[in-house]
This record gives C-alpha cells, sequence and structure tokens, in this order.
C-alpha cells in the first residue's frame, strides 16, 4: 500500500469523505473560531472606543507612562514569530520534519519572550503604583480626571492580560504541535493541526498589532 | 431455528450499541450527546420552574409574608438565570440542533464531534458553578447583571455566578460553530441550500448569533467580575466610568440571545405545521430569509431596553424604528405558516396542537413586543408585569411551546417508541390553558400599574395574581405529565416504525431509532424538502389537482 493510502486511513474521521473535505472544514471552523475572537476583543475595543472619546487627556497620560521601547521590541517579537510560523507550515506541507520543528521551537522562543517583556513591563507598572484596584496611585496633572487615568489602566490590563491569555494558550498549541511532529504525525497529505496552529497565532500576533498603538502611540507626537 | 434467534435480538441503533455509563460520558456521537443535553436541560427547566412555583406562591397574597424580600430578590434572579442559560440557550440548538442537523442534512455526525462532547461538559462546568452560587447563598442581581449594583453592592454570590455564564457561554459558541461548519461543509450529494430543511436555516440564523454575540457576554461578564473582584471601575461611576456602557455590551448580546431562544422553534414550526397539513411551506423562501433577517436586524435593537436608563430620545427613537423593523421578518413567519394551513389537509396530533399555540401565544408575544418598542408606551409599562407577561408569551408561550412540540414531534425518532397519544394531547391543553390564566392577566396587572421584582403589592391586585398563581399550577400538572408518558413510553410504548407521522425530511429516512452513522448509506438527494404531494401520492392529490 503506498504511504499515501496509509496516511489517508490513519487521519480520516469517520465521518468525513475524504482528506479534502476533512481539511475544508477544520478550516472553515478555525475561521468561524477567530470570528467569535474578534467579537470577544471586540466588545474592549468598543469599550476603549468610547472612554478614549470621552477622556482624550487621561488616555494621553496614560499613553505616556508607556515603555514605548519595550512595546515596539515586542511588536517587532511577535512580527518575527509570525515569519517563523508561516515558515512552520510551510516545511510541515513540504514534510520536512526537521525544518518544521525548528521553526516551531524558533516560534515558541518569541512567544515567550514576548511575555517575558511583558511581566517586565507590568513589574515596571506595579512599582509605579499604575495597577487599578490593587495599587494604583496617579500624579496628576494637566486637564483631566485621575479617576478616569485609572480608567485606562484597567483597560490596558483587561486587554493586554486576555492578550497574554491567549499567547499562553498559543504556547501550549506549539508544545503540542512540536510533540506530534515529533512523533511523525504530519505529513505533506495531513498537516492541517499545524495550519490550525497557524491561523490562531496569526491571530493573536495580530490583536497585538492593535493594540501596541491604542495603548502606546497616543498622540505620540506632541511628546517630541 | 437460526433465524428464529436473529429475529429475537434486537436491531442494532445507536442506544444499544454499547452500554455503560463511559459509553455515554465519552461518546461523541451526536445523537447521544443530544440526549446527554435532554437530560440535564430538564432537570434544570424543572429547576427554574420550583423557584418560579415559589414566587408565585409568595404573590399570592398582597402582604410579603411568605419569604423575606431579599430571599425573593433571590427566587426571581435564580428562576431568571437558570431558565435562560441553563434551560432556554441549549434547549432546541443543542438538543434537538444536535440530533437532527446531521441527520436533516444526510450526514454521519457533526463536523466536530469531540468539540460537541466538549461543548456539554463545559455546559455542566459552568452549570456547576451556577448552582454553586445558588446553594451558597443565591444571587440577588437579576438575571442581567446590571452595574452598579452586582459590581458593589450585592451581598450574593455574584462573581460564582458570573464565572458560570461565562463559561456556560462557551458551550453555546462551540455549539453554534458546530452547526454553521456542519451545514456549510457537510451536506449530502444533492442538497443544496434552497432545499434545506426550514429547521436547518433556522439553526443556522441562530448559529449566526450564537458565533457573533455570545463572545461579547463574555467579555462584558469578565469585565464585571474584574471591576467585582478588583474595583477596575469601567462601570462604575464613582471611578468615572459608565454603568450605561455595561447595559449596551450586555443587550448587545442578551437581545439577540432571545432570538437564539425562539428561532430554533421557528425552524420547528416549520416542520411540523408541514407535516401536519400535508403540504410545502408557503413561501419557502421568504421563511428562510426571515430567518436570517431576524438574526440580522436582532444586533440593531438592543437598546429598547433602556429607553428609561438614560439614552438620548433620537437613540431611543432610532432603535425604536429598528425594533418595528424586526417584527417583519416574524410576521412573514406567522403569516406564511397559516397561508400553509389554508387548503392543507389537516390532522391535529399533539405536535400539532403544541404548534397551533406557539402560532397563536408567540403573536401575541411577538404583537406586545412591537407595543414595548414604541417609546411612549414603554415609559408608561416600562418595569412592570406587562413585560413580564410579554417576555413569558414570547419564551413560554414561544420557545418552551415549541421545544414541547419538538419533543413530540421527533420522540419516535429518538427512542423509537410512541407516547400515548390521549395523554400528551390533555397536557397539551393542560399546558395552553395554564399559560394563558398564567400569563394574560399579568398583562393587565402590567397596564395597571403593578411593578416587577417586587415581594408585596397593594390589595387590589388580588383577584388577577390569584388567578395567575392557578395557572401557573395547571401549567406545572401540564408540565410534569410529560415526565410521566415519555417514561412509561419507553417501556410500554408501541414501535414508532421509521415514519410514524410520514412525514418528509432525510432523518425520516431511516430507522428509529437510528443506527450510530445514521444512514445505511449516504443519502443522495434529488428534490426539495417537503415534497408532501409525493409522499400521498396521486391518489389524495387528485382532488386537488381536479379542483
Amino acid at each position: 500500500m503506498p504511504d499515501s493510502e496509509i496516511a489517508v486511513q490513519h487521519n480520516l474521521k469517520h465521518h468525513f469523505a475524504d482528506l479534502e473535505q476533512q481539511r475544508e472544514t477544520s478550516t472553515f471552523g478555525m475561521w468561524l473560531f477567530l470570528v467569535t475572537e474578534i467579537m470577544f476583543f471586540g466588545g474592549m475595543f468598543a469599550t476603549y472606543l468610547i472612554y478614549r472619546l470621552s477622556y482624550y487627556n487621561a488616555w494621553v497620560a496614560g499613553s505616556q507612562t508607556m515603555e514605548i521601547q519595550l512595546g515596539a521590541i515586542n511588536t517587532a517579537v511577535l512580527i518575527c514569530s509570525s515569519l517563523t510560523m508561516v515558515l512552520a507550515v510551510h516545511f510541515a506541507k513540504l514534510g520536512n520534519r526537521k525544518l518544521t520543528t525548528l521553526c516551531l521551537i524558533l516560534t515558541l522562543v518569541l512567544g515567550l519572550s514576548f511575555l517575558g517583556i511583558k511581566g517586565v513591563e507590568y513589574h515596571g507598572h506595579w512599582v509605579h503604583h499604575e495597577v487599578p484596584g490593587l495599587n494604583f496611585h496617579f500624579e496628576h496633572e494637566g486637564n483631566y480626571d485621575p479617576r478616569q487615568v485609572m480608567i485606562f489602566f484597567s483597560l490596558y490590563f483587561a486587554m493586554t492580560g486576555m492578550h497574554a491569555v491567549h499567547m499562553i494558550i498559543g504556547a501550549g498549541l506549539l508544545t503540542w504541535l512540536l510533540i506530534a511532529n515529533g512523533r511523525g504525525r504530519f505529513t505533506p497529505e495531513y498537516n492541517t493541526p499545524v495550519e490550525m496552529v497557524g491561523l490562531y497565532w496569526h491571530f493573536v500576533d495580530l490583536v497585538w498589532i492593535y493594540l501596541f498603538p491604542l495603548l502606546y502611540l497616543i498622540s505620540h507626537h506632541h511628546n517630541g | 431455528m437460526e433465524t428464529a434467534i436473529q429475529t429475537t435480538e434486537p436491531k442494532k441503533n445507536y442506544l444499544n450499541a454499547e452500554y455503560g455509563v463511559m459509553s455515554w460520558l465519552l461518546t461523541t456521537d451526536h445523537k447521544r450527546i443530544a440526549l446527554l443535553y435532554l437530560g440535564s436541560i430538564t432537570a434544570f427547566f424543572f429547576l427554574g420552574g420550583f423557584f418560579a412555583m415559589l414566587i408565585r406562591l409568595e404573590l399570592l397574597t398582597p402582604a410579603g409574608d411568605l419569604v423575606l424580600s431579599d430571599t425573593y430578590n433571590k427566587l426571581f434572579t435564580m428562576h431568571g438565570v437558570v431558565m435562560i442559560f441553563l434551560f432556554l440557550i441549549p434547549s432546541v440548538p443543542a438538543v434537538f440542533g444536535n440530533f437532527l442537523v446531521p441527520m436533516m442534512i444526510g450526514a454521519k455526525d457533526l463536523a466536530f464531534p469531540k468539540l460537541n462532547l466538549a461543548s456539554w461538559y463545559i455546559f455542566i462546568i459552568g452549570a456547576g458553578f451556577i448552582l454553586y452560587a445558588i446553594v451558597t447563598g443565591g444571587l440577588d442581581t437579576g438575571w442581567t447583571f446590571y452595574t452598579p449594583y452586582s459590581t458593589t453592592y450585592s451581598n450574593s454570590n455574584v462573581v460564582a455566578a458570573a464565572l458560570g455564564v461565562f463559561i456556560t457561554g462557551f458551550s453555546s459558541i462551540f455549539t453554534g460553530l458546530n452547526i454553521m461548519v456542519t451545514v456549510h461543509r457537510m451536506r449530502a450529494p444533492g442538497l443544496t441550500w434552497r432545499r434545506l430543511p426550514l429547521f436547518i436555516w433556522a439553526h443556522y440564523a441562530t448559529s449566526v448569533i450564537m458565533v457573533l454575540g455570545t463572545p461579547v457576554l463574555a467579555i462584558t461578564i469578565v469585565l464585571v467580575a474584574l471591576e467585582r473582584l478588583f474595583h477596575f471601575g469601567i462601570f462604575d461611576a464613582r471611578l468615572g466610568g459608565d454603568p450605561l456602557l455595561f447595559q449596551h455590551l450586555f443587550w448587545f448580546y442578551s437581545h439577540p440571545a432571545v432570538y437564539i431562544m425562539i428561532l430554533p422553534t421557528m425552524g420547528v414550526m416549520s416542520e411540523v405545521i408541514a407535516c401536519f397539513s400535508r403540504k410545502r411551506p408557503f413561501g419557502y423562501d421568504f421563511i428562510a430569509m426571515s430567518s436570517v433577517a431576524i438574526a440580522v436586524l436582532g444586533f440593531l435593537v438592543w437598546a429598547h431596553h433602556m429607553y428609561v436608563a438614560g439614552i438620548s430620545t433620537y437613540a431611543a427613537m432610532i432603535f425604536s424604528l429598528l425594533t418595528f423593523f424586526v417584527a417583519i421578518p416574524s410576521a412573514v413567519k406567522v403569516f406564511n405558516w397559516t397561508a400553509t394551513l389554508y387548503k392543507g389537509s389537516i390532522t391535529f396530533e399533539t405536535p400539532m396542537l403544541y404548534a397551533f399555540a406557539f402560532i397563536g401565544l408567540f403573536t401575541i408575544g411577538g404583537l406586545t413586543g412591537v407595543f414595548l418598542g414604541a417609546v411612549g408606551i414603554d415609559l408608561h409599562v416600562t418595569d412592570t408585569y406587562f413585560v413580564v407577561a410579554h417576555f413569558h408569551y414570547v419564551m413560554v408561550g414561544g420557545a418552551v411551546t415549541g421545544f414541547m412540540c419538538a419533543l413530540h414531534f421527533w420522540w419516535p425518532k429518538m427512542t423509537g417508541k410512541m407516547y400515548p397519544e390521549a395523554f400528551a394531547k390533555l397536557s397539551a391543553v393542560l399546558v395552553f390553558v395554564g399559560f394563558n390564566l398564567t400569563f394574560f392577566p399579568q398583562f393587565l396587572l402590567g397596564y395597571m400599574g403593578m411593578p416587577r421584582r417586587y415581594h408585596a403589592y397593594p390589595p387590589e391586585f388580588q383577584v388577577l395574581n390569584v388567578l395567575s398563581t392557578a395557572g401557573a399550577s395547571i401549567l406545572a400538572v401540564g408540565f410534569l405529565m410529560p415526565m410521566i408518558y415519555f417514561a412509561w413510553s419507553l417501556r410500554y410504548g408501541k414501535d414508532a416504525g421509521p415514519n410514524p407521522y410520514n412525514a418528509a425530511g432525510l432523518e425520516w429516512q431511516t430507522s428509529s431509532p437510528p443506527t450510530t452513522f445514521n444512514f445505511e448509506e449516504t443519502p443522495v438527494v434529488t428534490s426539495e424538502a417537503y415534497n408532501y404531494d409525493e409522499i400521498d401520492g396521486t391518489t389524495q392529490k387528485g382532488v386537488e389537482v381536479a379542483g
């Protein structure tokens, strides 16, 4: 029996007619899941937008306390991880196990670096008393209510925190892919899980691409 | 001799394919998962009903004498939370959608069987949190979790209940996702979109709402919990936040959520009315598209829950107009069902009785919804029993009646057994009479000005309240009877055979109960749905053709 047929028998679930239908179904399901994720983050983005329009000055003050350099480095780290992820998908489709593993490891390392840098930033917020509810004291200067800055930080923590939770889940998924790939689970005929995790990873990166300017770069040019 | 032995062995089907608790708890068969859901939501229905009976008993007399006012707050909250999140939202999609969607489109299972089982576990875990909140002091915020009461003042278990609602939400998201993907990718050869049963169209539209709306509720509930735990201030006016924003986010999901509850039962109606009128539904395309229209328009009307909360008059007028629009597709459905009845060969089996009840009660519930959508009337009757009556006409008169209708219609398919028709008809009549006696007086009470959510009331409201409580007792009997005769039918019921009602649809082409993979071989569809004139043959048809 040729290898491809063994792969089909091994990977085709009972309720699908062929691997093509199975792959299309999974892809469609993943895209639909990402739509639900957009709505999930959308609730917070809508909240952000409403308060930013109402409390613009406080938003500028809050935004200017951010460590732009760390945020920019993290943005670069995530964009690189998207590149290594898409390469992992590419090599999995070619059936190159070694390069797939290498790219998955690189993606995982970059993802964990992001979380590490984010942790450093969170620590900085704690030291500067910028954590709402637990440790908050904001030096008030300018034409706004300091409580409004607290709402900025509440949303900052809710949005970046929820993003970090998604990154942690993504790191778990990458680890699972690494194990499965090490066991030779993926072939040119069947590599859907790599593709699915890839979609998820790109989505989580994309959320950050929006979070970075919205939270770090408000009215930055005024500051010189 | 050998053949004799073979005939005494029961035919293999999904129920007797495997035995033992684990074969149920680890099943990925959509039909078994549907039964897992059916068992759990039935339990929650009676729990929610128990709270409702305590509410009605308290309101039997004007004085607040049966329970304390605090307890009363908890009773109506827990009634709402249990009925909405643990019964109505999963009721038809997770039970009948699960069971029937793959069968109606000629598939072996839903697209993601493991995810389907995971949805049930997620539902049970979420329900566990809600039950935990109930037994450890209850919840008194109302099912709407309005801030700042929920985030600051309530002394009840808001965080546990919120977590429960958050978790059950994901069960609903995954069920919706599964149904949508299944309808897109798993249809049998020849089953084009315009040949789909209307039940599928209704579930597709419902799934769109589940997928788009529920995540917004999830994040809103997270923010409420964060605010309560860490005083985040996003919804707290003292901290510079805006409680109205919570209401916007909450109703952005929770208004479409009432369509999650009613749309699937509308799909049930289209199947049942076609079957017992022996006709193709009048205006198939319009019924199908009206489901989609309800799903879309349903997302544009949320602020009609907030007319008195402090939104601008201009916003109220816009939302009022959009609310009127959503009445149009609902009316399209009602008119098309009645037009289907016209010149049909109508018979009055139990599901059809429920269908008639649905049409009448949903029409009253829907029309009073238009009253409430009009700003002027809403200002007069907001927060009164008029709203309670309207909501229950849609949710009990519509959704629960539709659920009972579906349960009677597809029970023979699910179990292979017939229920006793006479008892079933009696219970359908009891439900109809009891329901109207319970909730019609509440329209009058509301119009006279009795506010909702109070445990005591002026004596002049007593007569109508006594009528309402009496009706609730009849309703309870009407709902308990099916428990008995359905259980009885499992053992003593007549064998149903594959198609007891001579109904159209792929699910009736296979044995009852179906085998694990639904069909012996993948069916090929060559005609439209609802080919009742073909099924009934030319002899019956001849009269009409001649006329």
